[in-house]
């Protein structure tokens, strides 16, 4: 029970890394792309608007998806390499 | 065959399949109730999921608030998509784990607490109800508008439907019937979306003719260019342009997703699948089937603003609208091509009226400075386009666009499936709350199974009669109430799950203070200036940006209400003593996935 303890916190240790980096580009690309440096990206044009607006109603959404199933592949990588998937 | 057969044509089709799948897809056990077996396949979770979370809002409304506001509601796009990946990252796999049947379980066990338990079921409860009024009022109104019934009786039907599949089959005639909905929901969202798309810029995937060139005129100018100058040549803002609160908008965009996340009947149907890591791959087919539509609706919204602007000064097609006459009452009347337009102002959504008897429409945003000057100018004495609902603009989008009759009857079905989909699953997470987490868990634990399953049936018929009365008598307040639903959920369910999950630390005296303090904050900020109880006139603030705290909107405020059961949570539990060494346990083994396929619901 013991070495399967410490062998778990080194997997959820992996596990919240990679939370935290997706986070932080999950916040980037919606918050940040789309709303608070939106006026940053306006000199970049995109079909008759700018960037920012791009990622408030696409872009954003189309990060999101590749994130999740960035997780769930990685996460499966993860399960395998401490050895407690299903 | 006229449009009133074609209709219900279809539409007695696609309850004919739902009927059929509720026969073939009966629950037998209250796994199959509450949790279909958890057999269900991840991308056909993923399919079910984005069913029963698109609801009449998401394909009724929608469109519609971003066609009339533009880029400043981008928010319910980024908001209701970005609560999937706090959902994949933070929640779905660790519950499903966990291996029981409802969010308040889990809360119960997590915490070690009645207490802690039933403060879950309530707020569940307040959320999925008040949540379920607004789908039941939509499948009225889509009734009377397509098969020419009152809108109760359209309510009765959607009903007797609901109980049909809800109630004999539970969470697996739900699941499967949810899966043929969507299918239903997502062609007839796209289909016009696509002729649309064709017709105003040329190409035929929305999501690139949103950002493609106007064909209409020649097609050498982009499209939003185009769309920008004509609502700004009629006054209305600038349909691309940021143009309300910075902060208000993080906010509301924050407290969407994490009420998204925090929605329960959005995470059970992540209990329904065989494995931890099914959970993570389903909730990305469900944003894959979510996304189909939410990438569609920003072009559905804005072609069709530009569509019926143009509708109204024919002139805004080729050059500027204001150069032209507006649309004649007489044309109105006679061309074939418009009759929609009486076809809506019977329905109420819709209304014109020739304020300055110069027999034309003139539509126009009377409250700017610099279109007050040119109507003195030209005898205008108002906005003569006196209503214009939100909630018509996808319905009606068809007949605007001159689409062929089948394409509006596939709406009709589309705009039931998705309004029935979302009910089945609210009421499934009511009626399970009740005979699981009250009868079973509080009232009665030793009732057997037997017992609990047909106690769950009685709680779902009980639960939809609730919800029928309430859609019959709805409360008046419908759009305050979704405010309600989605702060709280974030407030209250979403912190508490997460804490449970990511710290072993929190304790049940931390979860009570924390979910209260979020209940509390979030529901007096909204009642305050709502009304009490949404009693009309007795709200204590008038709800205009001045008075708001530091300009957060009602709506807003679960985003500040999370922030304050977080830290309620810790700094109660640093004052109490840590949770008994089997519940850090206990937390441990949901962090891992090995293992979910032994647990079990008892």
């Amino acid at each position: 029970m013991a070495d399967n303890s410490k062998d778990n916190n080194a997997y959820w240790a992996a596990n919240k890394r990679i939370i935290g980096v997706s986070l932080v580009i999950w916040f980037l690309c919606s918050f940040g792309f789309g709303i608070l440096l939106r006026p940053m990206l306006s000199g970049i044009s995109v079909g008759g608007t700018d960037l920012g607006f791009w990622f408030a109603q696409q872009g954003s959404i189309l990060v999101f998806l590749v994130l999740i199933f960035f997780y769930a592949w990685r996460m499966n990588k993860v399960d395998a390499e401490h050895g407690v998937e299903e | 065959m006229d449009q009133y057969t074609l209709n219900l044509l279809v539409v007695g089709a696609s309850f004919a399949l739902y009927i059929g799948i509720a026969i073939w897809a009966r629950a037998g056990s209250t796994a199959e109730f509450y949790a279909a077996g958890q057999g269900v396949p991840p991308v056909m979770n993923g399919m079910a999921t984005a069913a029963d979370w698109m609801s009449a809002a998401s394909f009724i409304s929608m469109a519609g608030l971003i066609a009339f506001v533009g880029y400043d509601n981008s928010t319910f796009l980024m908001g209701w998509t970005g609560g999937y990946v706090l959902l994949a990252l933070l929640l779905a796999p660790y519950l499903r784990k966990f291996g029981k049947f409802t969010v308040p379980e889990f809360v119960g066990d997590r915490f070690y607490s009645q207490g802690a338990r039933l403060v879950a079921v309530i707020c569940l409860i307040v959320i999925s109800v008040t949540y379920v009024i607004g789908q039941m009022r939509g499948v009225g109104v889509t009734f009377a508008r397509f098969l020419e019934v009152s809108t109760d009786t359209g309510l009765y039907i959607g009903a007797a439907i609901v109980f049909a599949y809800a109630v004999f089959g539970g969470m697996k005639g739900i699941t499967y019937t949810q899966v043929a909905q969507y299918c239903v929901l997502i062609i007839a969202y796209t289909i016009p979306a696509i002729f649309i798309s064709l017709q105003v810029t040329g190409n035929f995937l929305p999501q690139l003719g949103l950002f493609g060139t106007y064909a209409p005129s020649g097609g050498d100018v982009a499209f939003l260019t185009k769309l920008d100058q004509v609502v700004m040549e009629l006054g209305f803002s600038q349909y691309t342009a940021h143009s309300t609160s910075t902060l208000n908008m993080v906010f509301f965009t924050m407290s969407l997703m994490i009420g998204t996340a925090g929605l329960p009947h959005v995470i059970i149907r992540f209990f329904t699948v065989p494995k931890v890591a099914d959970a993570r791959w389903s909730a990305g087919w469900a944003l894959v089937f979510i996304a189909l539509l939410y990438t569609v609706a920003p072009a559905v919204g804005s072609m069709a603003r530009l569509n019926i602007t143009s509708t109204f000064w024919p002139n805004a097609v080729a050059g500027n609208a204001l150069d032209g006459e507006a649309l004649s009452v007489e044309e109105i009347n006679t061309n074939p091509e418009l009759t929609w337009i009486n076809t809506w102002v019977n329905t109420g959504l819709l209304g014109f009226e020739d304020k300055n008897g110069d027999g034309r429409i003139q539509y126009y945003n009377d409250a700017s400075p610099a279109m007050q000057a040119i109507a003195t100018e030209r005898g205008w004495v108002g906005n003569e386009l006196t209503k214009f609902d939100r909630d018509m603009l996808v319905l009606a989008n068809p007949e605007i666009a001159k689409l062929p009759g089948w394409v509006i009857a596939l709406v009709a079905a589309g705009g039931l499936a998705a309004a029935l989909s979302t009910a089945a699953g609210l009421l499934l997470a009511i009626s399970s709350a009740v005979s699981h987490d009250l009868i079973k868990g509080a009232i009665n634990p030793n009732i057997t199974e037997k017992g609990e399953l047909l106690a769950a049936r009685v709680s779902m018929a009980f639960a939809i009669v609730v919800a029928t009365w309430l859609g019959l008598n709805p409360p008046g307040f419908a759009a305050q109430v979704v405010a309600l639903a989605f702060g709280l959920a974030a407030a209250t369910i979403f912190p508490v799950l997460m804490m449970g999950i990511f710290s072993k630390r929190i304790n049940k005296e931390g979860a009570i203070a924390g979910m209260l303090v979020g209940l509390f904050s979030t529901a007096i900020y909204i009642f305050l200036f709502l009304g009490w109880f949404f009693i009309p006139g007795t709200a204590t603030l008038e709800n205009v940006p001045a008075n708001w705290l530091f300009g957060i909107s009602p709506a807003s405020f679960g985003t500040v209400g999370a922030i304050l059961n977080f830290g309620a949570a810790y700094i109660v539990s640093g004052m109490t003593k840590e949770p008994p060494r089997e519940i850090q346990d206990l937390v441990e083994s949901i962090r891992v996935p090995k293992g979910a396929g032994a647990a079990t619901g008892h």
